[in-house]
């Protein structure tokens, strides 16, 4: 790709091929049939669909005018397999190989929707053919997930046609690095892997710090236990990652950028392997990149299973080879990161936001979410809700809005008892607090964090005592054992929680929990310690009368702890 | 043959070191290429024994200690042969709240091993692990390349027969 011209001429055709997907009937497609390719579709074997479907076009001489295409995820995991028909968008869900023949003879070849495929809402016989009129999708604003149902994630062609590489474009041609940094900036996007630091100032540092070269890190080692959010972005719109960095090496002077992946997502892998090798012969990633002269390319590295290699510094280091171990802050990346040198690590939620930041302006991204969290959130939604998947919404939306009106509820009519964010760095939104906004400061003061983006729902059959007890297993097993806060504390903790468990807590053990957890808060080494003790705190916070039932009573309200006479 | 310096037993084992050279090759004298090396050469040889260890370390010019060092602090990496078929059974949030302890149950019940063991035949391997992001399947495993999600106890020893 030499020139933005040049791009524009390739979108304008794309687009007039593909925008059936927007609804509009045109050239020679009737249909476009979009199936879910997300991972949870998958499992329940989608691409078995895919060949039915193909298989019963091309006996009745249709494979001209209905095109298949696998997607990435397009969120409602619970119904799944689950596809959209476009011009019209009709919902069906719960799809199965056999249903094929059935879809291609009512649907594509006549014109009318299956009926008994369509989704109906809970407890309604109603059924709503459209997804747009859905309140799973119609609640939800998608700005990370904006391609996920319309694009093929194989095909750049697809990405182009939606606007893809257009920011690069924009900024390539058009700006300056600084104003670049100054509207990321001014949008006031912070750091989607938890911790919210403002993605702007990053760059900033990065960019005004001496040292060459520079690099910039993808951090797609999405380790908290419940979270698929960047996983499904990398599965189904991986350009959008490229873009992201790319912006990101000219605006901080960088030409060299790493995607650090762990190795329990193949099919991520695979898919951004493919996509780079796509951007290269585009144009977009190598050298000169639209005749300006910026060089810049991307390799992939893969992890090895280890949690604490999310922590930034841990990451880094295991880029070089070597154990994931965290080093002490500061210095910071920005100003001695991989390899020493200068260094912008962003989550991959992160990165899928820069495109459409730089394409429609600070002030548009500012518009979306609440004064001091700006943007939009994508959750992984699991646990006892009735539509476990992916869901994106503005910041400032409720808890009560994602997991009543998104999420459909508690199944068989349980009791809500709470929702947990932030996997094992985070803690437990109780009933009391549904309607608390979802955003960094008002979940940070309620003592959960906004975290990556994991949500668990639990219900009146969880025991908050033994969610506490699995988060501290968790970090016990994940601690790399390099300070002695983390590594001893956190087991100390854990023997605590395992006696309360079992029935043979004392008194004295929830007063002994909280001043070892504050000690490891203050004096752990890394984000992993610093936060590990936060599931514990969170949950005597909320449900102290738990703990001592326990304690006091050996009961467990939700029956799930066994408990077991004292060892002598 | 390739002089590779040990005594090797036989033209199998001689054809592996060959193949790992060649992995090795890609990075030599690069400390950096040590955890991608390891990547590729456990799927060659299947685990990370000593011999491998020794070769890595020579190739890209690190010391033994810090390849074992790596092998160890890294969960993906094993110094003992796997199974034929590995069961990595998801103990994920979502998937704990939801059942993890009983499907590990109904496996153990079923193969009698626990996480971390090898059935004596050498047909499955158990482990469990931190989610593998199919929290919408909850509770799931993965055995080699299978998703089974939306488990029941019951179901576990129809699943496991198709693993032979």
């Amino acid at each position: 790709m030499k020139s933005l011209a040049q791009l524009e001429q390739l979108k304008k055709e794309m687009r007039e091929v593909l925008k059936i997907r927007d609804g509009v009937a045109s050239g020679p497609w009737n249909y476009h049939v979009m199936v879910c390719g997300g991972a949870g579709c998958i499992s329940s074997n989608c691409r078995d669909i895919v060949t039915a479907l193909k298989a019963e076009l091309a006996a009745k001489g249709l494979e001209k005018e209905v095109k298949v295409v696998l997607t990435g995820c397009m969120g409602p995991c619970d119904m799944g397999p689950v596809m959209i028909v476009y011009p019209e968008g009709t919902f069906y869900r719960r799809v199965k190989p056999k249903d094929a023949a059935t879809i291609v003879e009512e649907h594509l070849a006549n014109g009318t929707p299956v009926r008994r495929l369509l989704y109906r809402a809970p407890g309604s016989t109603e059924p709503i053919p459209k997804y747009s009129d859905i309140d799973f999708f119609k609640k939800q604003h998608k700005v990370v997930l904006r391609n996920m149902l319309y694009i093929d994630p194989l095909l750049i062609e697809d990405y182009i046609s939606r606007d893809g590489y257009g920011a690069l474009g924009k900024a390539l041609t058009q700006m300056k690095p600084e104003e670049v940094i100054a509207t990321v900036k001014a949008a006031g996007l912070r750091g989607r892997g938890g911790a919210g630091f403002p993605s702007g100032m990053k760059w900033e540092f990065t960019a005004k710090a001496t040292g060459s070269p520079k690099y910039v890190v993808c951090n797609a080692d999405e380790g908290d236990p419940g979270a698929f959010m960047d996983r499904s972005v990398l599965e189904g719109d991986p350009h959008s990652i490229i873009e992201g960095m790319t912006i990101c090496g000219y605006a901080i002077g960088a030409e060299r950028g790493y995607v650090y992946i762990r190795a329990e997502y193949p099919l991520a892998i695979e898919r951004l392997e493919a996509a780079i090798a796509r951007a290269r012969e585009f144009g977009f990633l190598g050298q000169d990149i639209f005749g300006t002269g910026f060089n810049f390319d991307i390799e992939i590295r893969i992890g090895a299973g280890a949690f604490v290699c999310g922590e930034e510094t841990a990451l880094l280091t295991s880029i070089e080879g070597r154990r994931g171990e965290p080093r002490p802050r500061p210095p910071f990346p920005a100003n001695a990161g991989l390899f020493g040198k200068p260094t912008v690590i962003n989550n991959v939620e992160t990165w899928a936001n820069i495109a459409p930041i730089i394409l429609n302006g600070s002030e548009w991204f500012a518009s979306i979410g609440t004064e001091k969290s700006k943007g939009t959130k994508v959750f992984a939604l699991a646990g006892r809700v009735n539509n476990t998947g992916l869901v994106e919404v503005p910041m400032g939306t409720t808890v009560r809005e994602i997991v009543f009106d998104i999420g459909g509820g508690i199944p068989r009519k349980k009791a809500f008892k709470a929702v947990q964010t932030g996997g094992p760095s985070g803690g437990c939104i109780p009933a009391e607090h549904l309607d608390v906004p979802v955003d960094y400061d008002s979940l940070g003061q309620l003592g959960a964090i906004m975290g990556s983006g994991g949500m668990i729902v639990m219900d009146e059959d969880t025991c908050m005592v033994d969610i506490a007890k699995f988060f501290l297993d968790f970090v016990v097993d994940e601690s790399c054992g390099k300070c002695s806060p983390c590594r001893i504390g956190t087991k100390r903790a854990l023997e605590t929680l395992e006696r309360i468990a079992n029935g043979n807590g004392k008194e004295g053990d929830i007063e002994l929990l909280l001043e070892l957890c504050s000690t490891i808060k203050q004096t752990a080494l890394c984000g992993l310690g610093q936060t590990a003790p936060n599931p514990v705190l969170s949950t005597i916070r909320y449900f102290r009368h738990e703990y001592e039932d326990h304690i006091k009573e050996h009961k467990c309200q939700a029956s799930v702890c066994e408990f077991k006479a004292a060892e002598e | 043959m390739v002089a590779c310096g040990c005594k090797c037993e036989t033209t199998e084992q001689a054809q592996l070191i060959e193949q790992l050279d060649r992995i090795i090759d890609e990075y030599r004298g690069q400390p950096r290429g040590l955890i991608q090396v390891l990547h590729k050469a456990q799927e060659l040889v299947g685990y990370c024994p000593k011999w491998v260890q020794v070769r890595v370390a020579e190739g890209l010019g690190v010391s033994l200690q810090e390849v074992y060092g790596v092998v160890t602090f890294y969960a993906l990496f094993s110094l003992i042969p796997k199974g034929r078929h590995k069961i990595s059974v998801c103990a994920g949030t979502a998937c704990y709240v939801k059942g993890t302890k009983m499907v590990v149950k109904a496996i153990r019940q079923h193969l009698g091993i626990k996480p971390g063991q090898t059935t004596e035949d050498s047909r499955f391997s158990l482990e469990t692990v931190r989610c593998i992001g199919a929290c919408g399947l909850a509770p799931a495993m993965i055995i080699g390349k299978d998703v089974h999600g939306r488990l029941e106890p019951e179901q576990i020893p129809e699943i496991l027969e198709q693993y032979q």
